[in-house]
């Protein structure tokens, strides 16, 4: 009744086939307006998935989470549920978890096949309608369950609020430690969730502003490992690393193109600083600003039509708006303080940047064309956002005043779910991967 | 009944780079603030990197956001083409620096037009260009490590550190 079809990759997917539940009235399923103002989080029944030891248990949790940290989902205390679930394949009880409120109840199974093989499946219901809303069947290696649980967790905020998920991800980090006038600084990488911390760089050398490339499994950063600082690309398989083009002068501040083709960054001529990009396949490199001024921070617009840039050409940094081509750029920020670290959000509805105004820093968003200014939150120090592949979700890091080192958080656009991601030492210059393949 | 159709996930990333050994050395010391900290009392021998950081002074300071050199700083920066002239023989790498309240990637940039800005200064007093290089580092390398202006005021810096034969 289960299998439709099986792929041999690690992850396979399957549907699972709804079960028949008689005579239920057709009703409206349950489903979330994401885009809608001030949202109510949906109570959600997520059950410790059947399982013969703890990982089902630890699946379910980290899919309530990934749910909970989204903002958008309450999942119930286990203590709440009524009914006892042992049996997957049958239709679960409505009455039970209507009454609790839970307007949609997830249950689901773990087994180890033969060979060590996990095989997780899980249906979700919609607790009101009396139907099953997904059903499928995923094949993995144990070491994987964090990833299995992080994918049914896409999956069902997908099918809950219709648009893509984020929690199947990971961030590169800078990893901070030491004291802070000779701090070390570490590459690394992690779940978007905190977990399996991996380092990158060894801390011999300062690094900065890792970014991930949207194709390839790669990131570009700036090392000061040579006698001056400049932009590299690191392959995350291997470890190699390359520098990024001949420049004469430091080069800093680099991101790459939507198609993953070029890294655009910035090159320090004297006093000033220019944004270049340079073709990884010819080499070839163009330069995108001429001005007697810091122009830094760039960052493409999904489409790769545009770049957004912060400059101080008009005295304090501003953010600014030109073809990716180069030409004229149009300066976008006219609120009250200085703009940098713009980002470009891969919806291309937003652009989140830092904001410095009466000696705090705070995180906004505005539309591209600058209208629309929303802060999402102020404080000491908080500073470079960077994008869930959603677009609904931002990080950054955050100094308090006397705290002793920054540490990452999320904030979603209403501002009102904001979170602290644990890090094994103090954390800066996050960036989010796209969706993993 | 939905048919979600996943695409497959393959699992390029978790072959992750093996874990390169994780090393504690902390980075390089930034040098001494004052004569004080040396242990020094204005006794340098004459010619040695102490009398340059001790008699003349080693660092020049900035003002928030700005790379102009204030008078202070300019009678420095004198002081030192002045000494370099006399003492040929070392290589010289300008350090750029900013105070913590500002970006990461835009302060790369400010320490770096700090360091022109001496650089230039000195080249203007004399000392031969080829001698100098800039490096900047942001605020990555504050001296002062409180988060109000009595410390922010010392990192805004370049300074001036001296290499090659004698250093």
């Amino acid at each position: 009744m289960h299998t439709l079809t099986r792929r041999l990759i690690a992850f396979v997917t399957v549907a699972l086939a709804a079960l028949a539940i008689g005579g239920q009235p057709a009703r409206a399923l349950v489903e979330i307006d994401i885009n809608k103002g001030n949202i109510e989080p949906l109570p959600v029944a997520i059950t410790d998935f059947i399982s013969s030891d703890g990982i089902g248990a630890q699946i379910s949790g980290v899919i309530a989470a990934d749910l909970k940290s989204s903002g958008l989902f309450a999942p119930i205390g286990k203590a709440a549920f009524i009914e006892k679930v042992s049996n997957p394949d049958v239709a679960p009880r409505f009455a039970d978890w209507r009454v609790i409120n839970a307007q949609a109840l997830v249950i689901g199974r773990v087994v180890e096949e033969d060979g060590g093989r996990l095989r997780a499946e899980f249906r979700l219901w919609d607790t009101f309608a009396g139907e099953q809303m997904l059903g499928e069947q995923f094949f993995t290696n144990r070491e994987n369950w964090r990833r299995v649980a992080h994918i049914i967790a896409d999956t069902i905020y997908q099918r809950l609020t219709g648009e893509k998920g984020y929690f199947d991800t990971r961030v590169v980090f800078v990893s901070e430690s030491g004291p802070r006038d000779a701090r070390v600084k570490r590459l690394a990488i992690m779940d978007q969730d905190g977990a399996n911390v991996r380092f990158l760089t060894r801390g011999d050398n300062i690094v900065l502003t890792p970014r991930f490339s949207p194709t390839r499994q790669e990131i570009t950063y700036m090392d000061f490992a040579g006698g001056e600082p400049k932009v590299y690309l690191l392959q995350l398989e291997t470890g190699q690393r390359e520098l990024v083009g001949d420049f004469p002068g430091m080069t800093f501040s680099p991101r790459f193109s939507p198609d993953g083709q070029q890294v655009i960054m910035s090159l320090q001529q004297g006093g000033n600083a220019n944004i270049y990009s340079m073709d990884l396949r010819t080499r070839r490199t163009t330069r995108l600003t001429n001005s007697n001024a810091i122009d830094t921070s760039p960052s493409f617009s999904p489409d790769g039509s545009r770049v957004v840039f912060e400059s101080d050409r008009g005295g304090r940094q501003q953010l600014y708006v030109m073809n990716a081509s180069g030409g004229e750029p149009q300066r976008i920020s006219f609120g009250n303080g200085s703009y940098s670290t713009p980002v470009w959000s891969p919806r291309g509805d937003l652009i989140a940047f830092t904001k410095q105004s009466g000696g705090q820093f705070s995180i906004g968003v505005m539309r591209p064309d600058g209208s629309g200014e929303r802060i999402l939150t102020t404080g000491f120090h908080n500073e470079g956002p960077t994008w869930a592949p959603n677009g609904r979700v931002l990080m950054f890091f955050r100094q308090a005043a006397g705290s002793g080192g920054p540490q990452l958080y999320t904030i979603d656009l209403t501002g009102r779910n904001e979170r602290l991601i644990k890090t094994p030492e103090f954390g800066s210059d996050p960036a989010w991967s796209p969706l993993l393949e | 009944m939905r048919r979600i159709s996943n695409s497959p996930i393959s699992l390029a990333v978790t072959g992750l780079v093996a874990v390169l050994a994780l090393s504690g050395c902390a980075g390089k010391k930034p040098l001494p603030n004052s004569a004080a900290e040396l242990g020094l009392s204005g006794s340098a021998v004459p010619g040695t990197p102490q009398d340059f950081t001790v008699n003349v002074g080693d660092r020049i300071f900035f003002d928030t956001d700005s790379a102009a050199l204030r008078a202070d700083a300019q009678q420095t920066l004198a002081r030192q083409a002045q000494w370099l002239a006399q003492y040929p023989s070392f290589t010289i790498t300008i350090e750029g620096h900013a105070d913590e309240r500002g970006t990461r990637e835009y302060n790369i940039a400010l320490g770096a037009r700090r360091a022109a800005a001496a650089r230039d200064y000195l080249v203007s007093r004399g000392v031969n260009g080829g001698r100098l290089r800039t490096i900047s580092y942001g605020k990555e390398r504050p001296v002062a490590t409180c988060d109000d202006i009595s410390c922010w005021s010392q990192n805004r810096r370049a300074v001036t550190v001296l290499g090659g034969p004698g250093a």
